[in-house]
Order: structure tokens, then sequence, then C-alpha cells
């Protein structure tokens, strides 16, 4: 009997999307409220809360839709500025078994910025489903170290968050690095944490005032002094770039990171050669050797997009023919009908898209 | 008549299209907040009138119900498919990012599909606005609506056709994809239409699923009622819409061209060519929104990916750029512009073509002759 009801609930909706075809029902439902939608992910701001003067704390609490997440994955957040939609990608860094999810969102560039000023409590976002690789093997390691310059520490927290709330029973050393105390994000609820769980320890090294449990940029004894063991654990780290290579050069192969800074790309425009075609638009040009998604927006396209370095993947298209470099890796692939992303992806000789 | 390229010397040409080049750019720079609430409010709208109608079609019994459930409903798929689906699928709104305003997935109450119509109409039409057996805008391949195009007998029955394909209006918007036309003179395979076709039906059966079957379904016993409600409001859309387009383009004056006199046009001479080919309908605020602002035919077809509320605004400014180089600005109130359509289709239903050509190719070939 039971196992009728979704069945009927699912034939509703079905004739309700009959009847609402050809916008279908989530653009009837969020007219009357935004958080109905069935397709789209949407949050809703419950909580705002400032740490430090550059930073914004949001609590938001996702629309049926949200599949759940992984700690130390990203969300990618949208939000209206001025009439267009701006996205950029943020990790939750709450444990990924709690209810609601939370940002902390520094203040800087226009996403950002309006993030830190613009949105209050009741405040609706859109989100993405998450997404990246930087994630806790499910066989969880009995040591771990977790490593966050800055602002990077949001899915490293999340990881500290979502060990704490499984038990884990092994070791946690968690190493923030800020410029001193008054920049470290997540103090209070860092020394709650490690109050409440014996295997965590939280470490803080101050870069650029004194009195840190370690000073200095990240250095090899750092390691060897909180947590000696670090050559057996899984390390995780998130943060400026040259925390991430430094880190990486000093422990190899165990290291897990996340790139939110992609490595500079270059671009040859002076060799570039053949001609880009837009099949749906119809447009058409030289190549001019920038990525494809400049290429596109100059020929008066406006593809979607978030980061336009390659992460977020909301520019992906569909590639009908041609070669294409990939920016990031150097690779160049000519399959057919590939999907490939346009802000980094820069045709060599003649490229279709299907865009 | 002047011809296309003889209008304007080759500097006024490009000084013309420079000052038009800047008016698209100031509007553009100008896109903002004040655009998106705009169009969400109008979209907010027709919802309400398509939910209050269907509504008020379960009160069908009652006739003054079933009147303003008519009415709503009619106003809603006129909204529709003329200041939000037209335009939207124009790519007005591309520019907020908005994936329910983007011109690649947004789909109209019309049995036309959205993909073919983006190609025929966005594509073809205001590429080739008006330039003869390239624009299939013309005539729509059933009608003689320029006497350029050679008479036959067929044409006799102009007026009935432009009668039946006002009733039709979306039917013949769909099939206008099909290039029947061409199909029949063999230029065009059957087969190449395959495609076509599967959109055409998919859509065309969700619609008529919507409209006549599972609405009516609903109301139980007022199915005949229902039926005949969403009839009615199909058919008014179908007729305010053939009147607006036909407006838009067919009035005496609206001249088309041939494919020589256009060939290697620069941005100022296609700017000419639209502003040539169009014609603007006078009214108030709610008549240019109902008719999608289409009745700015000019502005839109100067500047087809700018959202049409700003098409008024800038009226005045294309109106006076076209004094100043001494072109014809065509507009007139609706009843005026269907009238001169109205000649015009009865006019070419018979082989003289009097008055003078349109176009300067056949201006020339009467020279020659
Ligand atoms: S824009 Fe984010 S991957 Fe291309």
């Amino acid at each position: 009997m039971t196992a009728l009801i979704p069945r009927r609930v699912r034939s509703l909706a079905s004739l309700a999307e009959a009847l609402l075809t050809p916008h279908g029902m989530d653009r009837y439902l969020e007219l009357v409220d935004p958080m109905l939608v069935r397709r789209e992910i949407r949050g809703l701001v419950t909580a705002v809360r400032k740490q430090t003067p550059d930073s914004v704390t949001l609590t938001v609490k996702p629309s049926r839709a949200w599949p759940g997440f992984t700690a130390g994955q990203y969300v990618r957040l949208q939000v209206e500025i001025d009439g267009v939609r701006r996205t950029r990608c943020y990790s939750p860094c709450g444990s990924q078994y709690d209810g609601e999810l939370e940002f902390t969102v520094k203040e800087q560039g226009l996403v950002s910025g309006h993030l830190n000023r613009a949105i209050g409590v009741g405040s609706v976002l859109n989100l993405s489903t998450p997404d990246g690789g930087f994630t806790l093997p499910a066989a969880r390691p009995g040591r771990v170290l977790l490593i966050a310059g800055g602002s990077g520490i949001t899915p490293v927290l999340a990881m500290a968050r979502t060990l704490v709330t499984e038990g884990h029973t092994g070791e946690i050393v968690f190493v923030q690095y800020s410029n001193g105390p008054a920049d470290a994000l997540y103090r209070t609820e860092l020394a709650e944490l490690a109050a409440r769980h014996p295997g965590l320890r939280v470490v803080h090294a101050y870069t650029h005032s004194k009195g840190g449990d370690l000073n200095g940029f990240f250095a090899p004894e750092h390691l060897a002094r909180v947590a000696p063991w670090f050559r057996d654990a899984e390390a995780f780290v998130c943060g400026p770039k040259p925390l991430m290579d430094a880190v990486r050069d000093h422990l190899g192969e165990r290291v897990h990171t996340e790139e939110f800074t992609p490595p500079a790309l270059t671009f040859d425009t002076a060799n570039a050669e053949g001609q880009v075609r837009f099949k749906r638009s119809g447009r058409e040009c030289a190549n001019s050797g920038k990525p494809l998604l400049e290429q596109a927006e100059e020929a008066g396209l406006s593809p979607e997009h978030g980061c336009r370095m390659g992460i977020c993947f909301s520019c992906t298209q569909l590639k009908t023919a041609g070669r294409v470099r990939n920016a990031k890796t150097g690779e160049i692939s000519g399959e057919e009908d590939e999907e490939i992303q346009l802000c980094i992806s820069v045709p060599v000789g003649d490229v279709e898209i299907d865009a | 008549m002047t011809g296309l390229q003889d209008r304007l010397t080759p500097e006024q040409v490009e000084e013309f299209g420079r000052e038009l080049d800047e008016l698209r750019q100031r509007t553009v720079d100008d896109l903002g907040q004040e655009d998106v609430d705009y169009i969400h409010n109008v979209i907010k709208t027709q919802r309400g009138l398509e939910v209050a109608g269907r509504a008020l079609l379960f009160a069908g019994f009652f006739p003054p119900a079933w009147l303003a459930g008519v009415g709503a409903l009619s106003l809603a798929k006129v909204l529709d498919n003329m200041e939000i689906g037209h335009n939207v699928m124009h790519g007005q709104y591309d520019w907020t990012r908005d994936p329910a305003l983007s011109s690649q997935r947004f789909e109209w109450d019309n049995v036309a599909p959205a993909e073919n119509w983006r190609h025929s109409h966005n594509y073809i039409h205001h590429t080739y606005t008006n330039i003869l057996d390239k624009d299939r805008d013309i005539g729509y391949g059933v009608l003689r609506m320029d006497p350029a195009q050679k008479w036959h007998p067929y044409y006799l029955g102009n007026p009935a056709y432009a009668a039946l394909l006002a009733v039709f209006f979306q039917w013949g918007v769909m099939l206008h994809d099909l290039e029947f036309d061409r199909i029949v003179k063999g230029e065009r395979k059957w087969s190449d239409t395959t495609e076509v076709v599967r959109k055409m039906v998919k859509k065309a059966s969700r619609q008529v699923g919507k409209d006549y079957v599972l609405f009516p379904l609903l109301t139980g016993p007022l199915a005949p009622l229902t039926f005949a409600g969403n009839a009615t409001a199909n058919l008014v859309r179908n007729l305010w819409s053939f009147s607006i387009i036909f407006c838009g383009h067919f009035p005496a004056e609206v001249e088309s061209f041939t494919e020589e006199e256009t060939e290697n046009e620069s941005r100022g001479q296609w700017y000419l060519r639209q502003i040539l080919g169009s014609a603007n309908i006078t009214g108030g605020p709610l008549f240019h929104i109902m008719s999608g602002n289409l009745s700015h035919q000019i502005e839109h077809h100067l500047f087809p990916d700018i959202p049409a509320r700003r098409y008024p605004q800038i009226a005045g400014e294309v109106r006076a750029i076209c004094e100043k180089y001494g072109l014809p600005y065509h507009t007139g109130p609706l009843h005026k512009q269907l009238w001169s359509v109205a000649k015009k289709l009865v006019k070419l239903a018979l082989p003289r073509t009097s008055p003078a050509p349109t176009t300067v190719g056949a201006d020339r070939q009467l020279r020659a002759a």
C-alpha cells in the first residue's frame, strides 16, 4: 500500500507538469515561494553572522532538491547583482551531516562583496549540486592532517567537523595559518570542537604576528613539531597557492589539495589560426587564440559561465568539430562531439561549438 | 523608387551606422535591474492571468465566468507569445544569465517549437529581412506579399489564404519551418525535414494535449465549454499576433529588396534595410506591451536583442536619425496599417502589379523591357 503513494504523487506531479506545459511547475511554484521549486536548488539564508570585519558567515537552508554534500566539496552559489546572475564557488564548512549549510565568505571580488553587503536573513540564493574531489577517503584514515590558510579553511573545517560528528577515533591535527589572532576565522568554534573531541588538536600558526603556536609561513619543522607522525597521515590542504605548494613539496603524494587559484594560463594569440564557428547562433569569427569563452563573448554571445578558470564547469558546451587545447593541462583533444569547458579551451585551428 | 544602395552616400551610410551603433551601445550599457524587474513583472502577470483563466473555466457553466476565463487566458497567451516568448527567445535577456530567461532554453505557449522558430525567425528572417527569395517571412511561403513575386493563378486565393493563416496562425508559424513550398518546388526533400517534424509533433501534441484534452477532461461535464474556451483563447492570440506581425512588414510603403542589391552589405547598409523594411504601429503603453513591443518593429529590427521595453524609449532618437538622413520612418495606427495590408493582399492576388514595383531589381527589369 505504501508503495502506491509515491507513485501516485509522482503521477500527480507529471499530470501537473503536463498541464503547465511548456513552462513547467517550477516557474509557477517559484512565484508562490522560491523555495518550492523542485528541479533547481535554492537556499534560504537563515542566519548571518560576522566573525571578522571582512567576512560573513551565512547559514543556508537548502531546498528539497539538495542532494547533500561530502565534506571538502564546493558548491556554486549564484546571486543576482544588478540584474545579472553571478556565480562563484564556495565550500560549505559545516559537517556534512548538518541539515543546513554554512558558508564563510571573505569580502573580496564581486560576488563575495555582494554576499557580505547585500545578503540578509530571508534572502534566497541559487545553489548548484556539490562538486569537487577534495574529500576524505571513504575508509577514514587513522591520522589526519588538516592544513588551512586564510579562507581556505572552509572545506577543511567541514572535514574536521564531519570527522568529529562521526566520532573519529584516530588523531587529527588542524593547523590554521593566518596573519594573526584577529584574522583567524572560526577560532572559537575550533576551540570548542577540540574541547569536545579529544582526538583533535588545533594549532594556530601566525604568519605576521607573534604569539601563535607556530610562527611564520609554513616550514617543515612546523609539522615535525605538531604532528611528528605526518608521514603516516593523509594530509588535506587548502589555502593560498604558496602554502599549498610548500606543503606539497614537503609531503609529496600524500597531500590532497583544493586549487581555487589556478595556475596562470598562457595564450598564444600571435600564432592563432583557423575559424571558430558557433553552430546554434550561426556566428563565426577568426580564432584569436584566446579561450573560447572570450571568443564567444566577443562574437556577441553570452554563454553561461561561472569561475572563468576551469573550476565550475558552468561553461561546458559541446564541441562538434575541431581540436582544442586545454590551457590548464596543455592537453590537445580532437574528439568529435566532446564536452569542453569554454573558459579554458583554446582552439587549435578550425573549431565548431554547439552554442 | 530609390534603390537601397543609392539612398545615402557611402560616407553617410557609415556615419548613419555609427550613430545607430552608438545608440545601441548606450542602451546596452544602461541595462540592469530595472529591465529584469520589468520582465519578471510581466511574467508574474502572465502566469497570474493564466492560472485565473484556467480556474474560471471550471465555473464555465456561468457565462460571465466563461467569458472572463477566456479573456484572461487570451491575454495570458498573448503576453506569453509576444512580450515574453518572442523577446526572450531573441536573447534579449541572455545577459542576465538566468536560465529561465535564456533564449536557448525558453519554450513558449505555442505549437511552434522554440528551437525551430529560433532558426526561421531569429536567424533567417532577422538576417535577410525583406530580401526576396531569402526572407521566408515574405508571404510565409503561401502568400503573394510583394509585386516582385511572380504571379500564378494560385494567388487568386491570396486573401482567403491570409484569412486562414490568421485564424490558424500558430500552426502556420509551426509549419513555416517545414518550408513546404520548397518541397513542392523540389528544392527540399521530405527526408530533410525529419528532425524538424519530430520536434513539431512533440511540441504540438503537448500543447494540444493540455488545451484540448487534459483541461477539458479535468472540468468533467464542462469539457465542451472548456474546450471551446481554450480554442477561443488560442484563436484570439492567433488573430492578434497575425495582425501585429503583418503590420510590421507588409503595409504599402514598406520596401523589399533583391539579393544583388544586398550583397556585401556593411553594417550601416544592414541597418538601412531594416528601417526601410519595417513599419511601426502607434498606440499607448498597454498596446505596446500587448504587441510585445513589435509595434516598434523598426527599433526591434535594428536591435533585435535589446530588451523590448527599451524600444519606446529609443524610438524618438531612431526617428530623429531617420529624419536627419531623409529616410522614411513608417508608422501609423493599427487600423490604418491593417487596412494597408489588406489592400495589398487583395491587389497582389491579381496579376497586375501596379503601383510601381518596389525593388530595384524589378525596376531594372522594367526599364530593360
Ligand atoms: S566558467 Fe567555470 S569552468 Fe568555465
